[in-house]
């Protein structure tokens, strides 16, 4: 078979495989989609008051915050999913059988799409039963989704290699953490980066979470009218800085993760 | 002579252990070559070696035909592999395991569902086909595994101690499924720890110690190194230990010995038919025994005798999941 058919194919029959166990263990799931809904709970009637948004809502500025982080928590399941496929021992037979060499990560990276529209789509409900709106077209609403989803899924190349590179389900978990909270806090999730200290405005401004959140509130139409433009170029043009951010950490990890899936011992 | 598979010089280092020190195979085309070792002997990392799972640091093999370094791929499309620990996914049931890896092995979607089902017919998993591997036994699991191994029905077949945790029950049902793969040609390396599986299933035995071949032979000549079986005799009264002895010299090969107060042992060469004729002996001269048994020699026994001290596992941990 040619490679890219092969590609193809196996990494179809992995996600299939994958998506069985989604539906075998639907605990997971559950707790997939409970963490979201807390989330936007919590942020809404929490933080709801005290955070001034200027000329708009707090709880409509909160979603496209909740979605980003949302998604990037996602893609620990990407790595925990290999990690625990690992330790069960059967990569080893993958890696003994005739099998496209990236396939058990591609599988895995798109079978873990599912995960992040089940929890958009969640998410989208509560938002919308504690007051968030589309003021958008259905276009722009799409198009925002598909932005987030983009990002879920280069985000989840990432942690597709740290799953490869820990011994165990449980460091992952924890060695996820300290990336994704300094990541998903440092931005403009839930507070408005200029309201952040020197440094880490920087770091804030900078950040693609920070970018895939504003191109998410500008495609849901969530930016109050009157809001200054914002003074950095990835937050003036959130929507490409995005992309070119879903390119490059596809371009990096991908490639990182299938060379170490071949060489693991 | 080329055979199934052929590796001279196999190095495997890791920080401070050698795992393989120069280990050379050769398994003739449709025989069983058993690697018999103890705990942390190299087998596992030998077997990953040859199944490409891991790189050697030194030393060449070709594996049905493929040469193992330039051609992982051609190596990895003619083999099969059971690893030490049942490589099956728990919340797939076992029709779904077989018809996975017959899908990953690209035999089609209709062939890879037939051969799923032809091969839990044949390990006698039909009844449990359908259900979740988690909710099976662990001989069960061992069966499944060892079916997905040879999905694709691979020349050459690698089996890590395939029946290492097994009940004597599920060891014995394993060893007759093994036999009826060996009996169509298919190339076996299996490893184990158990001289007595080695005996039962390979043709030719290499036995290796701290990544090295310590002794290499079929199983009478590695048994006639080691003094092969033994009869025991253990008898009621210190009296009758006398008269055992001398029974036992008529009928065995070399000199009884008294082991322990009341019991004498002698090397036996002559198997089932002359442990019926020592009883036979027994029961004429009236002597009241207690126990007579005929003892294999074990793995440890080898290792006394090839090497001076008992198989002891290396210091390391053996690790677990992926490395083994
Ligand atoms: N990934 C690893 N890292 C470090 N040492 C290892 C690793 N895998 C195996 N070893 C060591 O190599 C030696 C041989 O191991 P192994 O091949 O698993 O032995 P066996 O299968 O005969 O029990 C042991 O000392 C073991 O501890
Ligand atoms: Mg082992």
């Amino acid at each position: 078979m040619k490679g890219l058919l092969r590609l193809a194919v196996d990494s179809h029959v992995i996600a299939k495989r994958n998506v069985i166990k989604i539906k075998r263990v639907p605990e997971v799931l559950v707790f997939v989609l409970i963490s979201p809904i807390m989330f936007v709970l919590l942020f809404a009637y929490v933080f709801g008051d005290s955070i001034a948004i200027p000329g708009g809502s707090y709880r409509e500025f909160l979603i496209g915050g909740i979605f980003a982080q949302t998604v990037v928590f996602g893609a620990t399941f990407t790595g925990a999913g290999l990690a625990d496929d690992m330790q069960k021992g059967i990569m080893s037979r993958f890696r003994a059988l005739p099998m496209s060499r990236a396939a058990v990560l591609v599988g895995r990276t798109a079978s873990d799409v599912i995960y992040n529209v089940l929890s958009l789509a969640i998410m989208a409900i509560t938002g919308l039963i504690v007051g968030w709106r589309l003021h958008t077209g259905p276009l722009e609403a799409a198009a925002g989704f598909a932005l987030l989803l983009a990002f879920a899924y280069a985000f989840s190349w990432v942690m597709a290699y740290v799953g490869l590179l820990v011994p165990s389900v449980e460091v992952i978990n924890n060695a996820s953490f300290m990336v994704i909270f300094p990541l998903t806090f440092i931005a403009n999730t839930f507070v408005p980066s200029e309201n952040l200290p020197g440094v880490l405005r920087a770091f804030a401004e900078w950040n693609p979470v920070s970018a895939v959140t504003q191109a998410a509130r500008e495609l849901f139409g969530n930016i109050p009218p009157g809001t200054p433009e914002p003074s950095v170029w990835p937050l003036q043009n959130a929507v490409a800085y995005t992309l070119i951010w879903v390119v490059a950490i596809i371009a990096v990890f991908a490639p990182l993760a299938v060379n170490r899936y071949r060489r693991r011992p | 002579m080329s055979g199934a598979v052929e590796a001279t010089g196999l190095v495997k280092r890791y920080k401070e252990v050698t795992a393989l020190d120069g280990l050379d195979l050769h398994v003739p085309e449709g025989t069983v070559l058993a690697l018999l070792g103890p705990n942390g002997a190299g087998k596992t990392t030998a077997v990953s070696i040859l199944a490409t799972l891991l790189q050697p640091d030194a030393g060449s093999a070709t594996v049905a035909g493929a040469d193992l370094l330039a051609s992982p791929a051609e190596v990895r499309r003619r083999i099969g592999l059971s690893g030490q620990f049942a490589a099956v996914d728990e919340h797939l049931t076992g029709f779904e395991n077989l018809d996975m890896i017959g899908r990953l092995y690209h035999l089609g979607r209709a062939a890879a569902r037939a051969r799923a089902r032809a091969l839990l017919e044949r390990f006698n998993l039909t009844a449990a086909a359908d259900r979740p591997v988690k909710t099976y036994s662990g001989g069960m699991r061992r069966r499944l595994d060892l079916a997905g191994a040879i999905v694709a029905e691979p020349p050459v077949l690698f089996l890590d101690e395939p029946t290492t945790g097994l009940d004597p029950r599920g060891r014995t049902e394993m060893w007759g499924v093994i036999r009826a793969l060996v009996g169509r040609g298919t190339t076996l390396l299996l490893t184990t720890q158990y001289l007595e599986e080695a005996d039962q299933l390979a043709d030719d035995i290499v036995v290796i110690d701290h990544g090295r071949e310590i002794a290499h032979g079929t199983a009478d000549e590695l048994k006639a190194r080691v003094g092969g079986e033994r009869i025991e005799i253990t008898v009621t009264s210190p009296d009758a230990v006398e008269p055992a002895r001398l029974i036992l010299d008529r009928f065995s090969d070399g000199r009884a010995q008294v082991a322990r107060s009341r019991t004498v042992t002698a090397p036996i060469s002559g198997g089932p038919g002359a442990f019926r004729e020592v009883l036979a002996a027994i029961e004429e001269a009236a002597i009241a025994v207690y126990d007579v048994g005929l003892r294999r020699p074990t793995l440890d026994d080898v290792f006394l005798a090839l090497t001076g001290h008992a198989a002891q596992p290396s210091e390391e941990a053996e690790p677990n999941g992926e490395a083994s």
